[in-house]
């Protein structure tokens, strides 16, 4: 009976065991397969394989290149092409299709605003934001509320000459110093200010005088902002009855900006990017949701 | 020890004369002493550090089988890779705007057909359940009778099964192979080995081609590698599977199951005591002896069980086991070796299945006396069963409710409003409709949540009754900006919330998705 019962647990005669044992169970010692051991070598064989083939080995000035010459570099250079292979077509129409009729094309719109959605990532979210949103200083892109124009064409030739950029089509023209230059006397800018804020409406100091900010307005500002503060964007001067502020609406805001003026710049981006990468720029930004006609 | 030293002890030991004058001889003794006063290794006072690392392979010689075991075993072949080799070429309808192939992997397209399912990368939570379903099915099968995966069903022994019959056919059946592999190499023997890697070549090439038709038109594939104009991604991955099959059906063959796979480890873990499992009945068959000699021990009135000791259960056996040893990880359960005994027992007149599926509980009642039983039906074949319905049901439920359209949206994160110049707030959204349809369908978007609002989409023109109307391709999904504007006063801070709902045009039920309007 008891050799019965054992009959199932006993290992085979022939293999050993490694002397472990748990409630009569042997562990086994059985041998590793011999073709384990040669896959091991064999990937030993194919490390040196990669030392011929791929760079290596680091010499005294260089390394070495190995015989495939693969080079990093250019491997994304190769990537990149075939990138460009696959973009081929859609770039090809993009690039045929005048700049006003992108946006009627729907397969044609989607892969402009695709485009330049990586595009604005790359070079203009840092200062406009990610989305275009903007910052203190830095337009807004989203709204409806342009300084150089917000059609097409306007948007196009500012991202390709850019703002006070180096380019001599750059859209040229700053707020002067009127303070620190000595143009204006401190009561003067104030009360400037203060009419300005009253000009879209918001509340201005109790006992401003806006008569004599009118004065100064009409006399010193509304060369360029035009004599109703309606702006001139010939000039790229604002708006400024409108509820959209680049600096900000507060007093202080306003005083700092007619004494120090203003001049932000937007670089040319023509010299560096592409002609279609522009093109699917002007789409993108047109797109955001305050482009004009 | 080597025959070589064995030789050089044995000269040694003849030239007494020389002994305590040559060095060597002196040498030698003192080894001879050294090896024979070594602790033997015993099986049963094993110790860790002797033994071989790495040991050759013992090659396998299964010998064929006939019974019921071997025509379960063929006709799962057939099945099965008749399944896998023709599938592919299976047809099905669909339309003018999606393949006509029956299951089809589409990669580039991102979908996958299986007949009337049509599956989006999104919804490969279908896989999921699927999944869960496999595992699930694989330890019911486990929990009734062991390793019914392992022997019948699993690809390995599949392909290994048919790569062992052209084996048979080629180079001859266990004897005569055994004998082959004797004798030096000749123009028969070469010819034999060469034809059967040819027929193997072939087959795992069939294997490899069939597998990358899943992935595209299949006749148009068939056609395309013929005449060289296929992608090198097919050709390289016929090449591949072309070399794991013949590598592993050909050459590996039980070492994948015993070395390679987890499965064994695994269902060795989760089998319990009632699994039936291929058993050898020591009840019965146990003290084993040869016919005459049973006969003499009968005569004195001594017992001797139904084996005979004739080894034909290990001859069959595709992974060289000795079933008698008891259950191991070697064994795949294929159930070849009861064919074998069976046969045996019929031909000495002894009755059938001294090895059966069966328990070892069954053995210890029978040893004891008592009848055996099986249970089937206990606690986790039942739970297993359950959650094979419960997972089912979800997914057939899944399917069935399937909608076609399919609606979501995305805030803008930079700015999350814009103040426009007349002092409105404006919040813009991306919006991805999906289309599953097999045709171009028109959506209407209706925005509820924001009183007065103005809908703008962003190369929409298109309106019906004010709202905007959005084109989809047939299949495919679109993504579109949509501004929302309000002149409406808002709230410090507010965030009202907001739904945007597509209606086909046409007809049919709309889809929801919400968001939020957010002011200053």
């Amino acid at each position: 009976m008891s050799e019965h019962a054992e009959h199932a647990h006993k290992p085979p005669p022939q293999i050993a065991t490694t002397g472990h044992e748990w409630d009569g169970i042997h562990e086994l010692n059985t041998p590793l397969p011999r073709w384990w051991l040669w896959l091991f070598y064999a990937t030993i064989i194919w490390a040196v394989g990669y030392w011929i083939v791929y760079p290596s080995w680091p010499l005294l000035t260089s390394y070495s290149k190995g015989v495939f010459g693969w080079h990093a570099r250019s491997a994304v250079v190769s990537d990149l092409a075939a990138l460009r292979a696959q973009r081929g077509p859609m770039v090809a129409q993009l690039e045929a299709t005048p700049l006003g009729d992108i946006e009627a094309t729907p397969q044609l719109l989607d892969f402009a605003r695709a485009l330049g959605r990586a595009a604005f990532a790359d070079n203009c979210a840092p200062c406009h934001g990610a989305g275009g949103g903007g910052a203190r200083g830095y337009p807004n892109l989203t709204d409806d509320d342009w300084l150089w124009g917000g059609t097409l064409a306007d948007i196009e030739q500012t991202i390709r000459h850019g703002v006070r950029s180096t380019d001599d089509k750059g859209h040229q023209g700053s707020m002067p110093a009127f303070g620190r230059d000595g143009m204006l006397k401190r009561d003067d800018i104030v009360a400037a200010a203060e009419y300005v804020r009253s000009l879209s409406g918001l509340s201005t100091t109790p006992g401003a005088d806006l008569g004599r900010g009118a004065k100064i307005f009409a006399d010193n500002c509304a060369v360029c902002h035009g004599p109703e503060g309606k702006g001139n964007r010939a000039l790229g001067a604002p708006n400024l009855t409108d509820k959209i502020w680049l600096y900000g609406p507060d007093t202080k805001t306003i005083i700092d900006g007619i004494w120090n003026g203003h001049g932000g710049v937007m670089p040319a981006w023509g010299a560096k990017l592409d002609d279609v990468t522009i093109k699917a720029l002007t789409v993108y930004v047109h797109t955001f949701g305050g482009g004009e006609k | 020890m080597c025959p070589g030293c064995d030789t050089a002890l044995s000269m040694t030991a003849a030239t007494p004369s020389q002994q305590g004058f040559s060095p060597l001889t002196k040498l030698v003794e003192e080894a001879k002493r050294m090896v024979d006063s070594a602790p033997a290794p015993h099986p049963d006072e094993p110790d860790d550090d002797d033994g071989p690392l790495y040991a050759a392979r013992r090659k396998i010689y299964p010998q064929h089988v006939t019974g019921t075991y071997r025509r379960i075993k063929w006709a799962v072949l057939l099945v099965t890779l008749g399944i896998y080799y023709l599938l592919p070429f299976v047809r099905w309808d669909r339309g003018p705007n999606a393949p006509d192939q029956a299951v089809l992997i589409d990669f580039p397209a991102r979908r996958f057909y299986f007949f009337f399912i049509e599956i989006w990368p999104q919804e490969v939570y279908y896989l999921t359940g699927l999944l869960i379903l496999a595992a699930m099915a694989l330890f019911l099968m486990n929990a009734v009778a062991g390793r019914v995966w392992c022997g019948y069903l699993c690809p390995q022994t599949v392909w290994t099964d048919l790569f062992l019959a052209i084996e048979r056919w080629t180079e001859g059946d266990r004897r005569e192979h055994l004998l082959r592999d004797r004798q030096p190499w000749s123009f028969d023997r070469l010819a034999r080995a060469g034809l059967k890697h040819f027929l193997w070549l072939m087959v795992a090439w069939w294997t490899g081609g069939a597998w990358v038709l899943y992935f595209a038109d299949a006749p148009t594939l068939v056609r395309e590698l013929a005449t060289f104009q296929a992608p090198l991604a097919a050709y390289v991955f016929i090449a591949m599977l072309t070399f794991t099959t013949y590598a592993l059906a050909g050459w590996m063959r039980e070492q994948v199951c015993v070395y390679m796979c987890p499965w064994p480890r695994i269902q060795a873990a989760l089998t319990d005591e009632y699994a039936l499992n291929v058993t050898y009945r020591y009840d019965r068959g146990e003290p084993r002896a040869s016919l005459k000699k049973a006969a003499a021990l009968h005569e004195h009135g001594q017992p001797a069980g139904d084996c005979i000791d004739c080894l034909q259960c290990v001859y069959v056996c595709p992974t060289g086991v000795d079933i008698r040893g008891g259950p191991n990880l070697g064994c795949i359960q294929c159930g070849l070796c009861i064919d074998a005994c069976d046969a045996v027992m019929a031909k000495i007149g002894r009755p059938a299945r001294l090895i059966a599926y069966d328990t070892d509980i069954n053995i210890k009642r029978r040893l004891q006396g008592q009848q055996p039983f099986y249970r089937i039906v206990r606690s986790r074949t039942v739970l297993y069963a359950v959650v094979i319905a419960l997972v089912g049901v979800v997914m057939m439920y899944a399917l069935t409710t399937r909608r076609h359209e399919a609606v979501s949206v995305l805030h803008d994160r930079n700015p999350v409003f814009v103040r426009l110049t007349d002092g409105a707030v404006r919040n813009a959204y991306t919006v991805r409709i999906l289309n599953k349809n097999l045709e171009t369908q028109s959506f209407v978007l209706k925005i509820s949540g924001l009183a007065e609002a103005e809908v703008t989409v962003i190369g929409g023109e298109a309106r019906r009754g004010g709202d905007p109307v959005i084109d989809v391709g047939p299949d495919q999904s679109r993504e579109v900006r949509v501004l929302v504007t309000t002149h409406q006063e808002l709230g410090a801070d507010a965030s009202l919330p907001l739904t945007f709902t597509i209606v086909p045009d046409g007809g049919g039920a709309s889809v929801s998705a919400a968001d939020h309007f957010l002011g200053p």
